[in-house]
């Protein structure tokens, strides 16, 4: 059966919040208009306006307002419509939110949920396509999770509602209109997916591509690619930005010796730097090439059209990066 | 007219544990008293309460004994503080305990609280004890948060206080979400968001009150004016320093802060208000005796003779012990003996949570999460200090 990113997040709503009555919606656009993204339809209808609330256009009131219910025991889940307005709130995700459990020694806990479109769309500038992902992934005290594939989207989003701490659930709008296969076991109303694992999407031996959230797909493209020209990449959908699998990550280039990272947000201290320092800390041994980096660019979202595709990584760029572990083609710079 | 000593405490439940035992009540201590704000309210939006206010013998000596204790206990943090057993932070809450006294004495432990940083005596207040207060402001782990929260980071979620928070503004929608979730459960009861007149121009406390008007939630903002946002006096910071007006849409209620009994009418006037039609606001006009913090010497930007017109003309403390000995409800020396046992619980207190250890070196890893999946943490050198989050 196929199932698209949208109909899981909302059916793992959904069912979650029909299995807990604490369990609600929060943020601007989530009941009457029926989710700016439709990710949230029928929900309003089903549950009433006391459990999927429509906000002002208040980030700060409203992230703090959930937080505030999260402490009292309820379990809201604050939609932002996208996480560059998630900014104006951020002091509640970080200060009131992540840190509480540490600072209460456990007397208080936040079992929230802010979940989001992320990261670029098309066309919409440069206010409206930063990815947050390395921003959160740095906080202790917060979870944050990326999911990919619809199966991804159902276990990580009810894992996250259940879960004890605060998760930032970061979506992709591009996402939502794709469909994936989806298993019986995948569509059970208990279906999780554990928050911290990665997930090895096809094995190889020749090159780890690791990445998450939309990227992923193009890693897989870019094996297909790769697979043409004999080198066997694994790609690794990361699944969990943190707490990150480091495990898995190293394993792989254990196994593989080269390693490329993958991500949409801007390089300098991105998710993929983390991964690179891991890498480098723990497997510095089974390392036959250097690691390469492939990221957004270092630029502020452009509008133009042939501007936007440079300013993010493609296929190609996933190849390009691949092949130069496998051969070292390009000479270092540094030795010049 | 009955002795001190035969008053029992105990009923009344006030904040020092270290109450005799062979006290009893007489009838007379619970009849009820007729007592006249020192201030009229003045209303925005609202009819104010009236100025009188019903109270007992047992509700002053037990003011009294609360604030007395509060007072000796910022006191005594100040002196730890320069002694640098206390380190970092230290907001000192005296010459506003009519605030905190006055509200307790209005509401349950299962109304909620929740306040900035200025928390100590909320704190116990809510049923905090003075020895779990001095092991976490020393950073020791028999502290309220084991030593990891000090000074601004306390919490009893069992009494309703939800802290304890150090970015000036954030306590506000967070007690909105707080009213937010005893309606969404039905409780039937309110909570007090509390800010002082620096945070009431922030603009995510508007932003939570328009949610809670426009949901009706049971909210109660409390401003604290003590008139100095850190250094900066209220006619330097707000266009209009009437903050009981700044609501706009939202009534609201001013206050004499350094008038225990006027603190309990109006906290009694609204929760009723809260539970029927929504948010209120409540304008606190009390003072600080000290500077913002301990690094605050507090006489920059206002004068010592103005500080000691407050400590002379309005004090709470000197209020209710003159009710008290006007009404013939114990002797002047009756209630000094009450300071010298205050003084001696506190003192009794410090002692014990300076023999209280520091947290162990293993408490460094944990509460990051509750269900940390045993992931690995890491220390300053990741190679040589490492956990695993349980």
């Amino acid at each position: 059966m196929q199932m698209m990113v949208r109909e899981a997040l909302n059916s793992a709503l959904d069912e979650e919040m029909s299995a807990d009555p604490t369990v609600f919606l929060m943020g601007e656009e989530v009941g009457e208009y029926q989710g700016a993204y439709k990710v949230t339809k029928g929900l309003l209808q089903k549950y009433g306006p006391e459990r999927v609330v429509d906000t002002p256009i208040t980030e700060a009131g409203f992230t703090g307002l959930g937080v505030g219910a999260a402490y009292y025991g309820l379990k809201p889940v604050i939609e932002f419509m996208t996480f560059n307005f998630a900014m104006q709130g951020v002091d509640h995700i970080i200060n009131s939110a992540a840190k509480t459990n540490y600072m209460s020694s456990g007397n208080i806990n936040v079992p929230i949920v802010f979940r989001g479109p992320n990261g670029p769309a098309a066309g919409v500038g440069a206010q409206h396509s930063q990815c947050y992902a390395s921003w959160y992934g740095a906080i202790p005290g917060l979870k944050v999770v990326s999911p990919y594939s619809s199966e991804d989207a159902r276990g990580l989003l009810k894992a996250a509602i259940r879960d004890p701490d605060p998760v930032v659930f970061l979506e992709n709008e591009l996402l939502y209109g794709e469909s994936f296969p989806v298993s019986k076991q995948v569509l059970d109303s208990d279906f999780t997916i554990p928050i911290g694992k990665a997930k090895i999407e096809k094995e190889g031996n020749d090159v780890s591509i690791v990445s998450f959230s939309r990227m992923v797909g193009f890693s897989l493209k870019a094996a297909e690619i790769l697979a043409k020209d004999g080198i066997d990449a694994e790609v690794i959908n990361l699944r969990s930005i943190r707490p990150l699998d480091r495990s898995t990550v190293n394993a792989s280039v254990r196994k593989t010796n080269r390693l490329v990272t993958v991500e949409e947000g801007f390089p300098q201290h991105g998710v993929g730097a983390e991964i690179c320092a891991s890498v480098v800390s723990d497997s510095f041994g089974y390392l036959d090439a250097p690691v390469e980096r492939i990221a957004g660019a270092d630029v502020p979202m452009p509008y133009a059209a042939n501007l936007e595709i440079i300013a993010l990584p493609q296929v190609d760029d996933i190849v390009r990066a691949a092949k130069r572990a496998c051969y070292r083609s390009v000479p270092l710079s540094a030795t010049r | 007219m009955a002795q001190l000593t035969r008053r029992s405490a105990k009923l009344l439940e006030p904040i020092s544990a270290a109450v005799s035992a062979t006290r009893h009540l007489t009838t007379s201590s619970t009849s009820p008293i007729t007592v006249e704000t020192s201030l009229p309210f003045t209303g925005h939006k609202i009819d104010p309460p009236s100025r009188s206010v019903e109270t007992t013998p047992q509700e002053l000596l037990t003011f009294f004994r609360d604030m007395a204790l509060m007072r000796r206990m910022e006191i005594a943090a100040d002196s730890l503080y320069k002694a640098k057993l206390i380190r970092g932070f230290c907001h000192l809450y005296d010459g506003q305990e009519a605030v905190s006294v006055g509200m307790e004495a209005a509401i349950t432990k299962k109304d909620c609280i929740i306040t900035a940083y200025r928390d100590h005596c909320i704190f116990l207040g809510r049923g905090g004890t003075l020895f779990e207060t001095f092991a976490e402001l020393m950073g020791r782990k028999d502290g309220c948060s084991k030593g990891k929260g000090g000074s601004m980071h306390f919490y009893k979620k069992d009494s309703g206080f939800y802290g304890g928070h150090g970015i000036v503004g954030a306590q506000v929608p967070l007690g909105i979400g707080l009213s937010f979730a005893q309606k969404y459960n039905k409780d039937e009861n309110v909570t007090f968001a509390m800010y002082g007149d620096g945070a009431a121009n922030q603009g995510q406390l508007f932003e939570a009150l328009n949610m809670a008007a426009l949901w009706d939630l049971p909210s109660i903002l409390v401003c604290e004016n003590n008139h100095y946002g850190m250094g900066t006096a209220e006619w330097r910071s707000a266009k209009s320093p009437s903050y009981f007006k700044r609501g706009d849409y939202a009534p609201g209620l001013k206050v004499d802060g350094m008038d225990a009994l006027a603190v309990k009418q109006a906290c009694k006037f609204a929760k009723e208000h809260a539970l029927k039609n929504g948010p209120i606001i409540l304008e606190m006009d009390t003072y600080r005796y000290h500077g913002h913090s301990m690094s605050d010497p507090g006489s920059t930007y206002r004068t010592r003779d103005e500080i000691s017109g407050v400590r002379q003309e309005r004090d709470p403390i000197e209020r209710i012990r003159k009710l008290i000995i006007s009404h013939d409800l114990a002797t002047e020396k009756e209630l000094k003996d009450t300071e010298k046992e205050v003084r001696k619980e506190v003192d009794e207190a410090i002692a014990k949570a300076k023999e209280s250890p520091l947290p162990d070196a293993s408490e460094l890893f944990t509460n990051v999460h509750v269900k940390g999946f045993g992931v690995e943490a890491f220390g300053a050198d990741r190679k040589e200090l490492r956990a695993v989050l349980p």
